[in-house]
This record gives C-alpha cells, sequence and structure tokens, in this order.
C-alpha cells in the first residue's frame, strides 16, 4: 500500500511497453504478476475456456497413449454417441444448477418417458408421433411437478429431487413390470421411437442423430440464456434470488419455467436414449442422475448457481466421454476409470473455486 | 463387530417375541422373501414362484427387495424385520454376499432357517442351504457350444466377454469362467476374471447387466478388435445391447452371441437368431422349493441338503438353441419360452 504513489510513473511506462507486444495482456494492468496469477485473471475472465482446454489437453494426452485407435475420426464421433443421452441430460441439470438448485430426477424422468412412450407405441399401438408427444409432455410436467414443490411450497430442490427421483423410478416399475421392449418390437410397431439412433457418415465419422440432436439443444439453450431476457433472469436469480426479485423479476414464475423446460429436455432425452439403447430398457441409466451433474461440475458450471456457461457441461459431457475410452483403449481395468472421473471432477471444483477467489 | 451384533440381538430381542407370540398362536408358518431388486423380472419370477407355492402350503409369505442391485441396508433391515416377525424361513438373494453374513447368522440364532437362492453367501455355509443355478456350468454350457459352432475355427476365434460389474461378484466370475472353459480356453485362477493370457481373448468391458451398458462394452472392445466374432455376455440385456452395437457397426454376419438367462426376451432372441444360444435357468423352480424347504422344516425340523458334488442344492440349467451341435445338450427356443422367465 505504501508504494502506491510510486506506481503511476511506474505504470506508464509499463503499458508503454506492452503497446507494443500483446494487448490482452496488458489488460491487466498495474500490479506485478506471476504467471499463475494471470492464469488465474483469464480464467476468471474466460471460465468457460477451462472445459475447452482439458478437453483438448485430453484428446491430445489419450491420443498419444492409446494410440491410432483412439485418435480416428470413427472413435472420435463413437464418443460422441457414447455421450450423448448424459449429454443432453446434463443441459436440462445446468438449466437447474445455474438457479442455484440440482435435480436428482432428471434420469428417473427420461427413463420413465421412456417407458411411457414405448408402452403407448408399441404395447398399446398408439400411433408413434403421438406417443413421443405424450412422452415430452409428461416430461415437461415432471419438471413443472418439481417446480412447483421448489417454488409454492418453498422446499429446498434437493430433497423435492430426490422425493420424485424415487416416485418416477417405482412408476417406471410399475409401468413396465421391469421388463425392457426388445428392439425388434419396436421396428415392427414404432420405428420412429429409434429416430435418433440413426446415424449417417463423414469420411470416417460417424454421426447418429442423437449426437447432433445433443449439440442443438445446447446451442438452443446457449439462445436463450444468452441473448434473451429469460435468460438474464436465470443468472440473475441463480446469483442472487432476493436481487432479482427485489429489482422486479418474477422469480417463482421463472423457476417454474426452468424446471418444465427441464423436464422438457429430459423428454427429449427419452426418446433419444430409446435410438441410443435399441430398446426400452427400465433397467439402464440407474446412474443417469449423478453422471449428469458431474458433466455440468466437469464442465464449470458452479454449484452456487448463477455463474458458468451451458456450453461447459456440452464439454464436461464429452471430457467424461474421452476418459472412458481413452482409458479403455489403453486397456486400463474399468475400475481406474471410475476412479479417474472421481478425481476428475474433485479437481474441476477445485479450479472453480480457485477462479471464484477473485471475486470474492 | 461383536459388540454391534449384542447390541442388534438386544434391541430386536424383545420385539421379536412381541411379534412371535400371535404369530404362534395361529400356528401359522412365516416365511420371508428377499431379493435384490424388484426391478430385475427374474426376482420378479422368483416372487411369483414363492407367491404360489406359499398360497399351496398355507404359508405366510413375506416380501422385501431392495431398491437397486447393491442395496444392503434395505436387506438387513429385512432380514430384522423378519426375526421380529417370527417367521420360521427367510429365503434370500443377497446384494453383498459378504456383508449380509453376520445379520443372517442373527437370523439362524433364532432359530430361522435361511436359504440363499441364485447367489451363494461367502462362505457358502453361512446360509444353512444355497438353491441356485450352476453358473459355472451355465456358462460351460455355452462355451461348448460356441466352440462346437465354429469347428477347427475355434482356434482363431476373437472374443469379447462383457462382463457384469467391476466389482466381479461371484455370479460374474462363474459365468465367465464357466464359459472359457467350456470354450476350451485355460482359465489360469477360477476365482479371477482377465488373468487368462490367451490370445483369442479380444478384452473384457463391464455392462451393469442391461441394454446400454451392453452397447458401450461392446462399442469399446469392438474398437479394439474390430474382427471379435465370438461374443460372451453376462445376460440377455446385455446381449440386446451388444447387437444393436454390432448393426451400427455392420458386423452382424459371421458373429456369435452367447449369453446367460432364458428371460422371454432373450429366448424370443434365441428364436429370432440374434441370441446364439442362452443357458436358461430357473428362478420359479428355486423360490418353490425354498418355500417347501421352510414348510417341511417348520414340521419337522429337517433342513435341505444339497447336490451330490456340489456345496448347494442345483435348481438345473438348460441350454436353449436353434442350432444345436453334437454333444451338448439342448432345446429349442419353442420349448425355451413355455419355460421362460419374465
Amino acid at each position: 500500500m505504501t508504494d502506491t504513489s510510486a506506481l503511476p510513473p511506474r505504470r506508464q511506462e509499463f503499458e508503454a511497453s506492452l503497446d507494443k507486444s500483446d494487448r490482452a495482456v496488458a489488460a491487466f494492468e498495474g500490479h506485478e504478476k506471476n504467471v499463475i496469477d494471470r492464469l488465474q485473471h483469464v480464467l476468471h475472465a474466460n471460465p468457460t475456456m477451462v472445459p475447452f482446454i482439458v478437453l483438448a489437453l485430453s484428446i491430445i494426452a489419450f491420443g498419444f497413449i492409446a494410440g491410432a485407435n483412439f485418435f480416428s475420426a470413427f472413435n472420435l464421433s463413437l464418443i460422441m454417441q457414447q455421450v450423448s443421452i448424459i449429454g443432453i441430460l446434463a443441459a436440462a441439470q445446468s438449466l437447474i444448477i445455474l438457479t442455484a438448485g440440482i435435480d436428482l430426477s432428471v434420469g428417473a424422468i427420461m427413463v420413465l418417458m421412456s417407458v411411457v412412450a414405448g408402452n403407448l407405441a408399441v404395447g398399446l399401438g398408439v400411433p408413434a408421433p403421438l406417443a413421443i408427444g405424450i412422452g415430452m409432455v409428461g416430461g415437461a410436467a415432471a419438471g413443472a411437478l418439481n417446480g412447483l414443490f421448489v417454488t409454492r411450497f418453498k422446499l429446498p430442490p434437493f430433497i423435492v429431487t430426490l422425493g420424485t427421483w424415487n416416485i418416477f423410478f417405482a412408476l417406471t416399475l410399475w409401468l413396465s413390470g421391469a421388463q425392457s421392449i426388445r428392439s425388434q418390437d419396436i421396428d415392427a410397431a414404432a420405428p420412429l421411437l429409434k429416430f435418433f439412433g440413426q446415424s449417417f457418415r463423414i469420411g470416417g465419422a460417424q454421426f447418429t442423430y442423437g449426437s447432433i440432436l445433443m449439440v442443438l439443444i445446447f446451442v438452443v439453450l446457449w439462445y436463450m440464456l444468452n441473448r434473451t431476457a429469460w435468460g438474464r433472469h436465470v443468472y440473475a436469480i441463480g446469483d442472487d434470488k432476493e436481487a432479482a426479485e427485489l429489482s422486479g423479476i418474477r422469480t417463482n414464475r421463472t423457476l417454474l419455467s426452468v424446471y418444465a423446460l427441464a423436464g422438457l429436455v429430459c423428454g427429449l432425452a427419452a426418446w433419444a436414449s430409446i435410438g441410443r439403447v435399441g430398446s426400452v430398457s427400465p433397467q439402464s441409466f440407474q446412474e443417469a442422475n449423478l453422471q449428469s451433474i458431474t458433466a455440468v461440475v466437469i464442465g464449470g458450471i458452479s454449484l452456487f448457481g448463477g455463474r458458468g456457461s451451458i456450453m461447459g457441461p456440452l464439454v464436461g459431457a464429452l471430457i467424461v466421454g474421452v476418459f472412458n475410452s481413452g482409458l479403455r483403449l489403453a486397456g486400463v481395468d474399468v475400475l481406474w476409470q471410475v476412479f479417474a472421473i472421481g478425481w476428475l471432477t474433485i479437481v474441476a471444483v477445485a479450479i472453480d473455486q480457485w477462479i471464484r477467489k477473485l471475486s470474492s | 463387530m461383536k459388540t454391534t451384533i449384542k447390541l442388534a440381538l438386544a434391541a430386536t430381542a424383545p420385539l421379536a417375541i412381541m411379534m412371535a407370540a400371535p404369530a404362534a398362536a395361529q400356528e401359522e408358518v412365516g416365511a420371508c422373501l428377499i431379493t435384490k431388486t424388484d426391478i430385475n423380472p427374474f426376482f420378479v419370477k422368483m416372487k411369483e414362484g414363492a407367491t404360489a407355492k406359499a398360497e399351496e402350503l398355507g404359508v405366510k409369505l413375506s416380501t422385501f427387495a431392495g431398491k437397486i442391485d447393491g442395496d444392503h441396508e434395505t436387506q438387513v433391515q429385512a432380514i430384522e424385520s423378519c426375526i421380529a416377525s417370527g417367521a420360521k424361513g427367510i429365503l434370500l438373494t443377497a446384494s453383498d454376499t459378504k456383508a449380509i453374513v453376520p445379520v443372517v447368522q442373527q437370523a439362524r440364532d433364532a432359530g430361522i432357517l435361511v436359504i440363499a437362492l441364485d447367489t451363494p453367501l461367502e462362505p457358502i455355509d453361512a446360509a444353512d442351504a444355497t438353491f441356485a443355478t450352476d453358473n459355472f456350468k451355465a456358462g460351460e454350457l455355452i462355451g461348448q457350444w460356441a466352440a462346437a459352432t465354429l469347428g477347427a475355427e475355434a482356434e482363431n476365434a476373437k472374443i469379447a466377454l462383457l462382463d457384469l460389474a467391476p466389482s466381479a461378484p461371484s455370479v460374474d466370475v462363474l459365468r465367465d469362467q464357466g464359459f472359457l472353459s467350456g470354450f476350451g480356453i485355460d482359465i489360469k485362477d477360477e476365482n479371477l476374471i482377465g488373468d487368462e493370457d490367451d490370445a483369442r481373448i479380444v478384452g473384457h468391458d463391464v455392462t451393469d447387466g442391461n441394454e446400454e451398458g451392453g452397447r458401450t462394452a461392446m462399442e469399446n472392445l469392438l474398437q479394439q478388435d474390430p474382427d471379435i466374432n465370438v461374443v460372451y455376455t453376462i445376460n440377455e440385456p446385455a446381449a440386446a445391447g451388444a447387437y444393436e452395437t454390432l448393426k451400427s457397426f455392420g458386423k452382424t454376419d459371421g458373429v456369435l452371441i452367447v449369453s446367460v438367462d432364458g428371460g422371454c426376451p432373450g429366448v424370443q432372441n434365441v428364436s429370432e437368431g440374434i441370441i446364439g444360444a442362452t443357458s436358461q435357468q430357473y428362478p420359479l423352480d428355486m423360490a418353490a422349493l425354498g418355500i417347501e424347504a421352510i414348510a417341511k422344516f417348520a414340521e419337522s425340523g429337517e433342513k435341505p441338503a444339497p447336490t451330490e458334488g456340489l456345496d448347494f442344492f442345483d435348481t438345473g440349467v438348460t441350454l436353449i438353441t436353434d442350432q444345436p451341435v453334437d454333444g451338448v445338450e439342448s432345446i429349442g427356443s419353442a420349448e425355451g419360452l413355455d419355460k421362460c422367465w419374465g
């Protein structure tokens, strides 16, 4: 503090010399900084860079470790297929987490709605588009139910969705009789259910419609969150709900819409999951709830709400997929894959906290 | 450990006395069925078998299930409730075969007959008896079938193994090792998955026993070696998932998929040529025989004996395929559909 008075002339000189070189670095004027501090600054200004950097580094690293099998266009596109369902769920999860909530029921909503659509279309012979539509509306309704408990009854989202997770899970068992609907029966009765399992090739890469859907969902949500008033309200509520309310945002109404939209995305995930898995499987995706949270956290969205880009979780899901595929092809045992993802999650949150330090 | 057991006993004993009194007054035999989950049709069928037999014999049956496979806590609570209710016998498919042992001992100390269904406890004599599929034999049958179907080409087979879970529970190990042994591969330590060094094995991956896991695992293994032509799967949902991958990779021709279970969708897949052969097991019989044993025990105090040469009672396993081979006994898918569960 004592030498602040000595700073101005020195600062002038410093800036003058930087003018000739890198303007971006010159933006962090004034203080003497080491590389780490600068990095912290850069990341604080652009928190979404972290997952992108990690993704790029991990692809390069596994390219060396696991070799050509990993680095092929086909395998990279396969990773996209493999993460598509968790990715879509992570999009839904991000919406909730941006409002400083959490949704433990996203996977359960998805599985329930896939069973609903499957039972209607294959079991009862309802036209496939109608069955799928009911599945999506059902997803939105299930999400809205969560939202209702959160806004109207002021219950914590964690508790509400812990409860509905169990409720939706039980309904899934009841509706499905714990039986899968076979792929061949779907082909015969309602092939539209498997629409997102179809694929096309570009060069060596094979893209399913499901992986395209995942990217599209993220792009649409990015637009809604960043280019509409609704989106800014979502961030404002997550940052400080009371301040948002005082500044005239109808917080409960916005929150309810967030939960319903997340549910709708889960309904879409339900349709996509039938394409991905091939059958309607009440036993699949038992851990999807938590995997979606993992993707969101690794994607750099703060669990405290209001901070992080919606594109982060897309990258987060891909990072998980790259790790699984890379470790697998390097011949690493499955249990060490689980181990690695665990550390990745913790490190991601630690980095998030470290970047946040600047703002406090 | 001992103190906790004593404490638990002390806590439940008064309850047991309170509950046992009215039950004894009615002279009704109580039995409990505790399964891993209600999610798996296998256990649903087990419940059906137990319920039907209990009605027939006038046994009062209570059923319990964990929420998911691996839900140990709920099973412990279920056993405690059974002890408290004064039941004569417990039929149990344990999620955690080691950790459940102390509470099973409590039940046996209270004079209850405990029969492990489908999944042996560790050690196996922690239960009074075990009624189960011979899972090693189930694996062996599909291994023998695959080797015989390939004939001389078995020498050049490329084998993918789609197992259950990283924790490798005993059923996982037995089927996997049984399959490899039936195929004619040196399995080294029969208690270990993955210690084999036969060049024909491309690799192992885990599926959680469902379609999604089967699909992803098959994708991973095909990335390691696109020429895989024999696929072992832990169960039929995993097999269905693996088939979806083969279809999307355009490799369904000339790839043999074998599995274990004998569920109705699985047998249907055998008849449509998606699964080459599957080993069918009989959960309904396991549970029905279990209820019979409990009724007998309540009447005469006699405990069931294991099958000769095994340390458990073998409830049978049958190979189902529409392409029978010499030297391996099998039935067709039509007959298999009559006996399927789920």
